[in-house]
């Protein structure tokens, strides 16, 4: 919105806009952690900024999976929801320090990945949708009925850190600003790692098996084995934003599993724009303001959710953010 | 367990039947669908739902049920085809994901606007005066209503097969199943075919919603969990496979039934490890032709 | 609906107030003259209509504190918020509720995951918190924050309750059907805590999963038990759904059907028959008013308020859980939470109910479960239960301090 007003007076806007898109490109990483460090100050409350932060590194590790691979999965809940309880375990469970519980977390994202890809890998296209819906809904199920470690329908409660301990410093994490720049500080790192893997010969893979299938196996690569892989970074993904979740929130909610949680997902790559590195977060943070805002006029918030998002499909398949990179394109 | 008899087991058998009626009527149209499309119809249990308010908004306007029975497949049916002309048409050919999205977007608005006009707490819905209780099946009673419901899931299934058998039109939609280029090249008018595969399909998902009312009243949520399900079948059956729709929708019915019967809370898992160890063995499904999703 | 549009658009003024700019944080002090009482609810969600009575209910509290006075001029207002019935969403609310508008206590849920979030968020930033919906969980010693009160009865109040009921009127060999969560399982455990003094025969013990939608699978093999007593224990549509096909399924007519809760709301929307002879506990019915006189007063306040509607047995603990915590603080005239705990720990008040008090070590209403049976009433007709009597527990009928893990 910003660079928009800036730039409107220049004769050669687009060509400014062109150059600031490119320049978008080669600092993307840079640019993000700029944004994220500048947003509190913009959201309206700083508990809502860390959901979107979260949920954005949520549809950043399925745009991975979806956007630049190509593959649809509405499973995905199940990859953020083990993140959230390994991390939340972890805690609760064997009094872990929060470090070690974040790893477990994207540990946690990783092994259900695993499973679930090995058993969805084998079906593709539409099939590969409806596969991973029903495993997720699987997995739900075996953490709902896991009352022990999990708190079942109750959620796990008590995943409480107050402060967190970093290099000899003590920060207060019940401070909300505290609580919003940690958080950050981790979604930042794994811009930068998701950027790394793009620009690696790995993400030139990843982007020739979505361009065409038969010329990557051509070239002698093992697309089963790409999308496994993918799959699972993906997971790596989720599981941090999962873990980082169950920190933010000091609970674990049933509902992280639950298949709206993978809806949400797809609606956000999608609204944002999928295959984008920005889009992810844009979509959250449009979903989520949206439905802050929305739903305090009317509870049918749904409704205009829905409408954006068909509107989307229909019209902007490439999302708000893609839209805006092909607009300035020509 | 003591009071397992094989009177029991009879029961559970035909209450399994009876919930698998309903699965195979949603099955079938998202199979139909699926086939002839290559449409994974997201909104699938947001008509069923919707089936559901139709009927409830009838019979509450005073239309007696066996009225509604036919009116709300031909309502829904109607809102179908709307649906395919004017939304999911001009994303045909702009690859396979576009129209799952946008059906996933509709079902939130489908189920919202119920909310908005129905409310979010939901009805009860009274059995029909002539199926209230039950009658003896030999095995033991059996309430009259659900030997309803599997009898009006054949007449159904009985009609779509002389309709698929005895018709032109038939012949074409079983046809563009197995092949859609074919019957392009061939000079038919595939977009018809296809407008009028989706009416069918959501009309019979409309059909099963309202079956389902008076078993478990209605409320906006009711197509959620019941897709995933019918995903599960329609995996188990094989995609596109008719056939493969009412075995697995059965089967699945009588799992769930069974599963009820030894360990309750484990239902819910039986049907995805019911559709994890098909897909480990036989990928495509039951009657799936196999290499058709890759 | 409409009264809550009005309410929560109110709610969005003074929140858009506050949030107007970062900068205008002594605008934010001016504001804290009023007393801020953050209502988080499921307004959105199958409960939404019980949600709305919550606020209703709550509303009374807030008004007629207003009326009589304040705390020393000071008015209470009511921020409602939608939680949805999502604990993530609740605890993100209850984070708002905290950092953005500082409220000075939160009264709500209308779920036991729900109130564990909230209580969660509460607890680590010493935040005064009234949970006004069932769990056992929150009495325990690992849940337990001194700055949470729970206004609403527990499952092993209520279960032990209706059990003590049935058993000795209807008979001891008893089948049990719950849901398979938390609630179901608790409830499970209050009945069989006094079914086992009375020497209840279990058949069997049969959990459904939650939100399940056909029953079907498991009523013929309950026939096949013949059981004095059938124990459902579940909540809202699942009860709902169940009690309709137990009844279709012939079940009424050889055993007694039992259910720990009948909700008020749920017995209207459904209608008499799949709810006709169902006997059950709840913490308030308005049919009350006939023989206590302070719910005679809650009612008709309730009543001039809202066009003659009658509140809900979950709405009035709204009442009662947003009156407790503005009597007190008028009691000792602040909002601070370490003067306005003990005075909740000494209030003995008889709101709407009779008599409750909160107990010392875990903060619970000690008051009456009321054991009701649904009759055939026409519809439209708000008189749908009668009271079969009136249990007034004592803290022997609690779970004892030790048993919940304090020392």
């Amino acid at each position: 919105m910003l660079l928009g007003s800036a730039t409107s007076v220049a004769p050669d806007t687009s060509e400014r806009m062109r150059g600031f898109l490119s320049f978008a490109q080669r600092r993307r990483a840079w640019l993000a952690a700029l944004f994220l460090i500048l947003f509190p100050l913009v959201a309206p409350f700083k508990a809502l900024a860390a959901m979107i932060l979260i949920y954005g590194l949520y549809a950043l590790g399925f745009n991975i999976l979806f956007g630049y691979l190509g593959l649809l999965s509405f499973g995905h809940s199940a990859l953020f929801g083990t993140g959230a309880y390994f991390c939340g375990i972890a805690i609760t469970h064997f009094g872990l320090p929060w470090w070690a519980a974040l790893a477990l977390g994207v540990l946690g994202g990783v092994l259900a990945a695993a499973a679930i890809g090995a058993l969805a890998i084998r079906t593709l296209g539409i099939y590969f949708a409806m596969v991973t819906l029903a495993l997720s809904q699987c997995l739900y199920y075996l953490f709902y009925e896991a009352t022990d470690w999990t708190g079942g329908e109750n959620g796990l409660t008590g995943v409480n850190v107050k402060t967190i301990n970093l290099f000899g410093f003590h920060l207060d994490f019940v401070n909300p600003i505290v609580h919003y720049y940690v958080i950050a500080a981790f979604v930042i790192v794994a811009l930068f790692a998701l950027s790394r893997i793009l620009a690696s010969p790995f993400g030139a893979v990843i982007e020739g098996v979505r361009e065409s299938e038969a010329r990557a196996r051509a070239s002698g690569i093992d697309v089963a084995r790409v999308r496994f892989v993918t799959f699972v970074v993906s997971g790596a993904f989720c599981g941090l934003a999962g873990a980082l979740l169950a920190l933010h929130l000091s609970i674990v909610p049933i509902e992280t599993m639950h298949y709206d949680t993978s809806g949400l997902a797809v609606m956000m790559c999608l609204l944002g724009g999928m295959g984008t590195f920005f889009g992810p977060f844009i979509g959250a943070a449009i979903f989520l303001l949206l439905e802050n805002l929305v739903s305090l006029y009317t509870v049918h918030w749904q409704l205009i959710v829905g409408a954006a998002f068909i509107a989307c499909v229909l019209f902007f398949p490439r999302g708000v953010w893609g839209t805006i990179l092909q607009r300035s394109r020509t | 367990m003591a009071d397992l008899t094989l009177q029991l087991l009879g029961l559970q058998l035909f209450t399994g039947i009876a919930l698998g009626a309903l699965y195979v009527l949603l099955a079938i149209g998202l199979s139909l669908i699926f086939g002839m499309l290559t449409v994974v119809n997201f909104a699938h249990g947001a008509f069923y739902m919707l089936g559901a308010y139709v009927g409830l908004w009838l019979l509450m306007h005073g239309v007696n049920f066996w009225t509604a029975l036919i009116l709300v497949p031909l309502a829904i049916g109607a809102l179908g085809l709307l649906v395919e002309r004017t939304l999911i048409r001009p994303l045909y050919g702009r690859g396979l994901d576009y129209p799952l999205l946008l059906t996933f977007g509709l079902s939130y608005m489908i189920v919202e606007l119920v909310r908005v006009f129905f409310g979010n707490t939901g009805y009860p819905v009274d059995t029909p005066d002539v199926l209230q209780g039950a009658v003896d099946i030999g095995v033991g009673y059996f309430p009259l209503y659900r030997l309803f419901v599997i009898a009006a899931t054949v007449v159904v299934l009985v009609g779509l097969w002389l309709f698929l058998e005895r018709t032109s039109f038939g012949l074409i939609v079983r046809a563009g199943a197995r092949d859609p280029e074919i019957v392009r090249i061939l000079g038919v008018n595939i977009a018809r075919v296809w407008l009028i595969v989706f009416g069918i399909g959501t009309g019979l998902a409309g059909l099963a919603g309202l079956l389902a009312a008076p078993l478990q009243g209605v409320i906006p949520e009711m197509g959620g969990p019941i897709l995933a399900e019918s995903f599960v079948v329609t995996v188990v059956g094989g995609m596109g496979s008719l056939l493969g729709a009412v075995v697995a929708g059965l089967l699945v019915g009588v799992v769930v039934s069974m599963t009820s019967l030894f360990a309750p809370e484990m239902s819910r898992v039986a049907i995805f490890a019911l559709m994890a160890i098909v897909l480990l063995l036989r990928p495509q499904g039951f009657f799936g032709r196999a290499g058709l999703m890759s | 609906m409409k009264n809550n549009g009005l309410t929560r658009r109110q709610a969005v003024v003074a929140t858009g107030a506050a949030l107007a700019s970062p900068f205008l944080f002594n605008i934010a002090r001016a504001e804290a003259a009023t007393i801020k009482v953050g209502f988080p609810v499921p307004l959105t969600g199958p409960y939404g209509a019980e949600a709305q009575d919550q606020v209703r209910a709550a509303q009374v509290a807030i008004a007629e504190f207003n009326e009589t006075g304040g705390l020393k001029g000071r008015r209470a207002e009511l921020l409602v918020r939608d939680d949805k019935l999502n604990p993530g969403e609740a605890a993100t609310r209850a984070l708002e509720l905290i950092e953005s508008d500082k409220v000075d206590f939160i009264v709500g849920s209308l779920s036991a995951s729900v109130q564990l979030a909230v209580n969660n968020v509460t607890k680590v930033r010493k935040v005064l918190y009234n949970s006004i919906s069932q769990s056992d969980a929150i009495n325990e010693a690992k849940e337990f924050s001194r700055y949470t009160f729970h206004e609403a009865l527990n499952p092993h109040m209520t279960g032990g309750a209706v059990g003590r009921y049935a058993f000795s009127k209807y008979g001891k060999r008893v089948v049990f059907l719950s849901a398979d969560y938390a609630y179901g399982h608790e409830m499970v455990r209050g009945f069989q805590a006094v079914g086992k003094a009375m020497g209840i025969e279990t058949l069997a013990d049969i959990r459904h999963p939650l939100g399940a939608t056909d029953f079907s699978a498991l009523l013929p093999r309950i026939q096949a038990l013949k059981p004095d007593v059938l124990v459902i224990s579940n909540f809202g549509r699942d009860q709902q759904i169940v009690l309709k096909q137990a009844t279709d399924f012939g079940l009424k007519k050889s055993m007694k059907i039992v259910a720990p809760i009948l909700l008020y709301t749920a017995r209207i929307a459904a209608g008499a028959k799949a709810f006709e002879g169902v006997v059950g506990g709840t913490s308030y019915y308005w049919g009350l008013e006939k023989t206590i006189p302070s719910a005679r007063a809650f009612n008709d306040r309730f009543r001039k308020m809202y066009n003659g509607r009658l509140p809900s047995d979950y709405g009035s603990l709204a009442y009662a859980g947003v009156k407790t915590f503005l009597m007190a603080a008028r009691q000792v005239g602040t909002t601070d939470p370490e003067a306005v705990i003990p005075a909740m720990e000494a209030l003995k008040y008889d709101y709407y109910k009779g008599p409750e008090y909160y107990r010392k070590c875990d903060h619970q209403a000690v008051q009456s479960v009321l054991i009701i049976e649904s009759k055939n009433a026409p519809p439209g007709d708000p008189d749908v239960f009668n009271i079969l009597a009136i249990d007034q527990l004592s803290e022997a009928d609690l779970r004892s301090c030790q048993e919940l893990g304090f020392h």
